[in-house]
C-alpha cells in the first residue's frame, strides 16, 4: 500500500502508554497501551466482550478522557483545541448505529457537512453520491431511519461517518447487527471501498474472522485492554504469542490458515491424466499406476474431462469417446480452503487445478492437510 | 414573626385528629371504591379490546373535569353530602388505575401467556391467576398515584363541610390564620406521604418475586 | 339550599341580564378565566422549561426530578393556593403566583424526563460527529423530548384551569366565581351553570391540545418506530 496516498505509511494515529480507569473502585478498562496506526491502513481490534475496545475508539476522538497516556491524530495531540473540531474530522460509526430518528436519512447523512457550513448543494450533491458509495438506493434518502432494516441503517450509518470526507474512521463494529449473508457483503463493499478511499480505519469486532477479512493488521486486546499481539493476519493465524492468543483464533485458525495459503505453493500431482491422442491402452496404464477407477483426458494440454476405464474401448483411440466434465475445478491462485470448499461441495476427494483451461494437476485432502502441518515450521522458521 | 402558634394547636388536637381521621377515611373509601371499579372496567377492556378507547375516553374527561365544577355539579342532586364527595373523589381515581391495569396486563410477557394456556387455563383462570398477579407492581403503582392525588383533593371537599384536614385550610384562608393553613396544608402532604409509603410496604407484600431481582 | 326547583333557579339564572353582560357575566368570566389559564401557563412554562433542558442536558436534574414529582404530586393544590394568597394578600396577581407554581412541577418532571429519556446511542453519535453541546440539545436533546415536554403543558394546562377555578375561592375571577357565589348565596341554579362552564372549558382546552400535539409532532411515530 505504499504507493498509495502521499502520506501513506506515516503514522496516522498514536497512542503512548494510554490508560482508563472508568472509576477509582474498578479494574482499569484499558491499561498501558501503545499502539501506533499508520496511514491507509485498516487496523483491527479484537478481543472479548468489555475489553476496552470501544474505550479505545472514544478516547481517540475524545469521548472519553483517558485516564494517562498521550493520544495523536495527524501529529497533534488530540488535547489541544475544542473537542467538537476534532470530531468533524473524524468519521465515527458507532456500535448501536445511532441514527437520529426525527432526521430523514439526507439529513442524517448530512450531520457533518451541515455542522461544517457546507452549502446546500454541495450537500446535496454529497449525499446522493455516498449513498451511491455504501449501495443505498435514492429512494431511501427521505425515509426516516425507523423505516430502515438493520442493514440499511448501518449502511447510513457508514455513509454518515464518511460525509465530510475524513482521513480517519472510527467503526465500532459496524456490521454487528446485522445477517451473516449481509454482513458478508457489507464487508466486501468495505474492503473497495477503502481501495479507492484510502482512509486510516480503526475498525472493532469481535469476530477474528472479519478481522481477518478487513485488517492490514490485527491487534488483540484481552480483558482490562491489554495488548495481548497485534500483527498482519498471517503472522497472528501463524504464529500466535500466547495461549490467549491460541484460544481466541481457536477454530477459526486452521480454516483461516487454509484461507491465507494458495493452490500455486503446493507440489500438485499429476494423476490418471491422458492425452486424446494416446491410445486405450495407455489410458488403462495411468489408472492402474494411480490406483484410479477414471481417467481424465486433455487434448493438447486442454482438460477435455473424464471417462471410467470400464468405458475405455477396445479400439485403437479414445477418439469417440464423451468425456465427462470434472466436479472441482480450482484455478492456481485459489486459496486452499475455496479448494476444499469444492471438494466438499462437488462430493469429490480432490480438485482438478487448471488455468484458462489448461491442466495445471490435481490436489486432494491429504496434501492440504500436510500442507497445513508444514506452514507452522516453514513460516517460523523464515 | 410568630406564623405558628402551638398553643392553638395544644387546644385543638382533638379536632386535628378527627379531622386526619375524616381525611384517611374519605381518601380510603375513594381509592378502594375506585380500585374496584377501575379494574373492572380495565377487565372489560383487556377483554374486549374495541371498550378500551371508550372506557379511557370517559374516565379522562372525568379526570379533566376540575374538581370544584364536579362537586358543584353533583351538589343540586346529592346535596352537601359525602356522597357528593366521593363520587367526585372516585371518579378521579379511575382514568390512572385503569390505564395502569390495562399497561400491566398487556406488559405480561407472551411467554406466561402461552405456558398457561398451554396448561389448559381457562382465559378467566389465566386472568386472574397470571395475568393480574405479574401486572401487580404496574398496577400498584397506579394506585399509589391515584392515593396521593387523592389526599390532595380531599382537601377541597371543605367547601362541602368535609374536607378532612382542608378543613383547616378553609377556615384559616378565612381568618388568615397561618398556623391552621399550616397544618392542613403539611398535614396533608405528610398523609400523603404515609399512604404513599404504607402501599408500598403492602405492594412488597403482595409481589414478593420482584424483591430479588431488584436486591 | 331553596325549596324552588332546580329548573325554576336555572331559568332565573339565565334570565338575569347581569348574566349575559356586565362585570359578573358568563362572557367576562370565561375571559379572565382563559386569561389567567393562558399567562400563568406561558410565564411558568418560560421559567421552568429552559432550565430543565439545561439541568437534564448537563445530567444534572435526575434527582432534584424525582423528588418534585413525588413531593409535587403529595402538596394539595388547595393548600398552595391559600398558603400564596394568605402571604400576597387577595386578588388575580397571588392567584397567578400561585397558577404558576402548580403548573411548573409537571413541565419540569417531563423535561427532565423527556431529555433523560433520549437514546444514548443517539446522543453519542451526535457528540461524535462533532456537535458542540448546544447543538446536541437544540437539534437532538430538544425535538427528541418535544412530545413528552408536550404531555407536561398539557397536564399542566388542566391543572391550572382547575385550580384557576379555585382561585375564586381567593378572591379571584374566573369561572369558578359562580360556583363560589353559587355556594355563598345557595343559588343552584348559578352553581349549576359554573359548573357546567368550568367543565366545558377544561374538555375542550384538554381537545384542542391534544389535537394540537398530533399536529405539532407528525414525526412522531416514526420517530418511535426506529428502535
Ligand atoms: N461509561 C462507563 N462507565 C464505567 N465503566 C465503563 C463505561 N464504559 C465502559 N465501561 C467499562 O469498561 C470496560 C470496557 O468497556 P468497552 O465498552 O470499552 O468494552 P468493549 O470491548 O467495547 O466491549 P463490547 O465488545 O461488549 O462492546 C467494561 O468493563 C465496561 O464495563
Ligand atoms: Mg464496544
Amino acid at each position: 500500500m505504499s504507493d498509495q496516498a502521499g502520506a501513506a505509511g506515516q503514522p496516522m494515529i498514536s497512542l503512548q502508554d494510554v490508560s482508563k480507569t472508568y472509576d477509582a473502585a474498578s479494574a482499569p478498562a484499558v491499561e498501558s497501551l501503545t499502539l501506533e496506526i499508520l496511514s491507509g491502513e485498516i487496523v483491527v481490534l479484537v478481543g472479548p466482550s468489555g475489553c476496552g475496545k470501544t474505550t479505545v475508539l472514544k478516547m481517540i476522538n475524545r469521548l472519553v478522557e483517558p485516564t494517562s497516556g498521550d493520544i495523536e491524530v495527524a501529529g497533534t495531540p488530540v488535547g489541544e483545541g475544542e473537542p467538537h473540531l476534532l470530531r468533524r474530522s473524524i468519521g465515527y460509526v458507532i456500535q448501536q448505529v445511532g441514527l437520529f430518528p426525527h432526521w430523514t436519512v439526507r439529513r442524517n447523512i448530512a450531520t457533518v457537512p451541515e455542522l461544517l457550513g457546507w452549502s446546500p448543494q454541495r450537500i446535496s450533491d454529497r449525499t446522493g453520491e455516498l449513498a451511491r458509495l455504501v449501495g443505498l438506493d435514492e429512494s431511501m434518502l427521505d425515509r426516516y431511519p425507523g423505516a430502515l432494516s438493520g442493514g440499511q441503517q448501518q449502511r447510513v450509518g457508514v455513509a454518515r461517518a464518511l460525509a465530510a470526507d475524513p482521513p480517519v474512521l472510527l467503526m465500532d463494529e459496524p456490521f454487528g447487527a446485522v445477517d451473516p449473508i449481509v454482513r458478508h457483503r457489507l464487508q466486501d463493499e468495505l474492503v473497495d471501498l477503502q481501495k479507492r478511499l484510502r482512509k486510516t480505519i480503526v475498525f472493532v469486532t469481535h469476530d477474528i474472522e472479519e478481522a481477518i477479512k478487513l485488517g492490514d493488521r490485527i491487534v488483540i486486546l484481552n480483558v482490562g485492554g491489554v495488548l495481548e499481539q497485534q500483527g498482519s493476519p498471517a503472522e497472528i493465524l501463524s504464529r500466535p504469542a500466547n495461549r490467549f492468543v491460541e484460544d481466541f483464533i481457536g477454530a477459526e485458525r486452521n480454516l483461516q490458515r487454509l484461507a491465507l495459503r494458495r493452490v500455486a505453493e503446493l507440489r500438485l500431482k499429476w494423476g490418471p491424466m491422458v492425452e486424446v491422442s494416446t491410445t486405450p491402452e495407455a489410458a488403462r496404464e495411468a489408472a492402474a499406476r494411480e490406483g484410479t477407477e477414471w481417467v481424465g483426458l486433455l487434448s493438447d494440454g486442454v482438460m477435455a474431462g473424464w471417462v471410467p476405464v470400464s468405458e475405455l474401448p477396445e479400439s485403437p483411440s479414445l477418439e469417440g469417446l464423451e468425456p465427462r466434465p470434472f466436479g472441482a475445478v480450482v484455478s492456481r491462485r485459489a486459496s486452499l480452503r475455496q479448494t476444499v470448499d469444492a471438494m466438499v461441495g462437488s462430493s469429490q476427494e480432490m480438485a482438478v487445478v487448471a488455468e484458462d483451461g489448461y491442466y495445471c494437476g490435481l490436489v486432494d485432502f491429504r496434501m492440504v492437510s500436510e500442507a497445513l502441518g508444514s506452514q507452522r515450521g516453514s513460516r517460523a522458521g523464515g | 414573626m410568630n406564623i405558628f402558634n402551638w398553643e392553638w394547636v395544644g387546644r385543638n388536637w382533638i379536632a386535628i385528629v378527627e379531622r386526619t381521621w375524616e381525611h384517611v377515611f374519605l381518601t380510603a373509601v375513594a381509592v378502594v371504591v375506585g380500585t374496584v371499579i377501575a379494574i373492572g372496567l380495565a377487565v372489560v377492556a383487556v377483554r374486549r379490546r374495541r371498550w378500551y378507547g371508550p372506557i379511557t375516553s370517559v374516565t379522562n374527561i372525568l379526570y379533566t373535569v376540575p374538581s370544584l365544577a364536579l362537586f358543584a355539579f353533583l351538589v343540586p342532586f346529592t346535596g352537601l353530602s359525602t356522597l357528593t364527595s366521593e363520587i367526585g373523589l372516585v371518579s378521579y381515581t379511575l382514568l390512572i388505575i385503569v390505564r395502569n391495569t390495562v399497561a400491566g396486563v398487556d406488559g405480561v410477557s407472551r411467554g406466561v401467556r402461552e405456558a398457561a394456556d398451554g396448561m389448559g387455563f381457562t382465559a378467566r383462570r389465566r386472568f386472574w391467576k397470571a395475568e393480574f398477579p405479574l401486572a401487580l407492581p404496574v398496577i400498584m403503582a397506579g394506585i399509589r398515584i391515584a392515593s396521593v392525588t387523592t389526599v390532595g383533593l380531599v382537601t377541597i371537599t371543605a367547601i362541602l363541610g368535609q374536607g378532612g384536614l382542608g378543613y383547616f385550610i378553609l377556615a384559616g384562608l378565612r381568618s388568615f390564620f397561618w398556623t391552621q393553613i399550616i397544618i392542613g396544608t403539611v398535614g396533608s402532604v405528610l398523609l400523603a406521604v404515609v399512604i404513599d409509603v404504607g402501599l408500598l410496604w403492602v405492594e412488597r407484600l403482595l409481589t414478593p418475586w420482584t424483591r430479588r431481582a431488584a436486591a | 339550599m331553596t325549596d324552588r326547583p332546580l329548573v325554576e333557579e336555572l331559568r332565573l339564572f339565565l334570565g338575569d341580564p347581569q348574566t349575559w353582560w356586565g362585570p359578573a357575566s358568563i362572557p367576562l368570566r370565561l375571559g379572565e378565566h382563559l386569561l389567567l389559564s393562558a399567562v400563568a401557563v406561558l410565564a411558568a412554562a418560560a421559567l421552568v422549561i429552559p432550565p430543565a433542558l439545561w439541568a437534564a442536558h448537563r445530567r444534572r436534574g435526575v434527582v432534584a426530578a424525582a423528588a418534585v414529582v413525588n413531593i409535587g404530586r403529595a402538596v394539595p393544590t388547595f393548600g398552595i393556593l391559600v398558603v400564596v394568597v394568605v402571604w400576597l394578600g387577595l386578588g388575580p396577581w397571588p392567584a397567578l403566583v400561585a397558577l404558576v407554581a402548580l403548573s411548573g412541577p409537571p413541565m419540569f418532571t417531563n423535561t427532565v424526563a423527556a431529555v433523560l429519556a433520549v437514546d444514548p446511542a443517539v446522543l453519542e453519535s451526535a457528540w461524535g460527529m462533532g456537535m458542540t453541546g448546544r447543538a446536541v440539545l437544540m437539534k437532538v436533546e430538544l425535538p427528541l423530548a418535544l412530545p413528552v415536554i408536550a404531555e407536561g403543558i398539557r397536564i399542566a394546562i388542566s391543572q391550572v384551569i382547575a385550580t384557576a377555578t379555585l382561585a375564586a375561592l381567593a378572591a379571584g375571577g374566573g369561572l369558578g366565581r359562580f360556583i363560589v357565589d353559587g355556594f355563598a348565596k345557595r343559588d343552584q341554579g348559578e352553581l349549576l351553570m359554573g359548573a357546567v362552564l368550568v367543565a366545558a372549558v377544561a374538555v375542550v382546552a384538554e381537545m384542542l391540545f391534544t389535537r394540537g400535539q398530533r399536529r405539532l409532532v407528525p414525526s412522531q411515530a416514526s420517530a418511535e418506530g426506529s428502535r
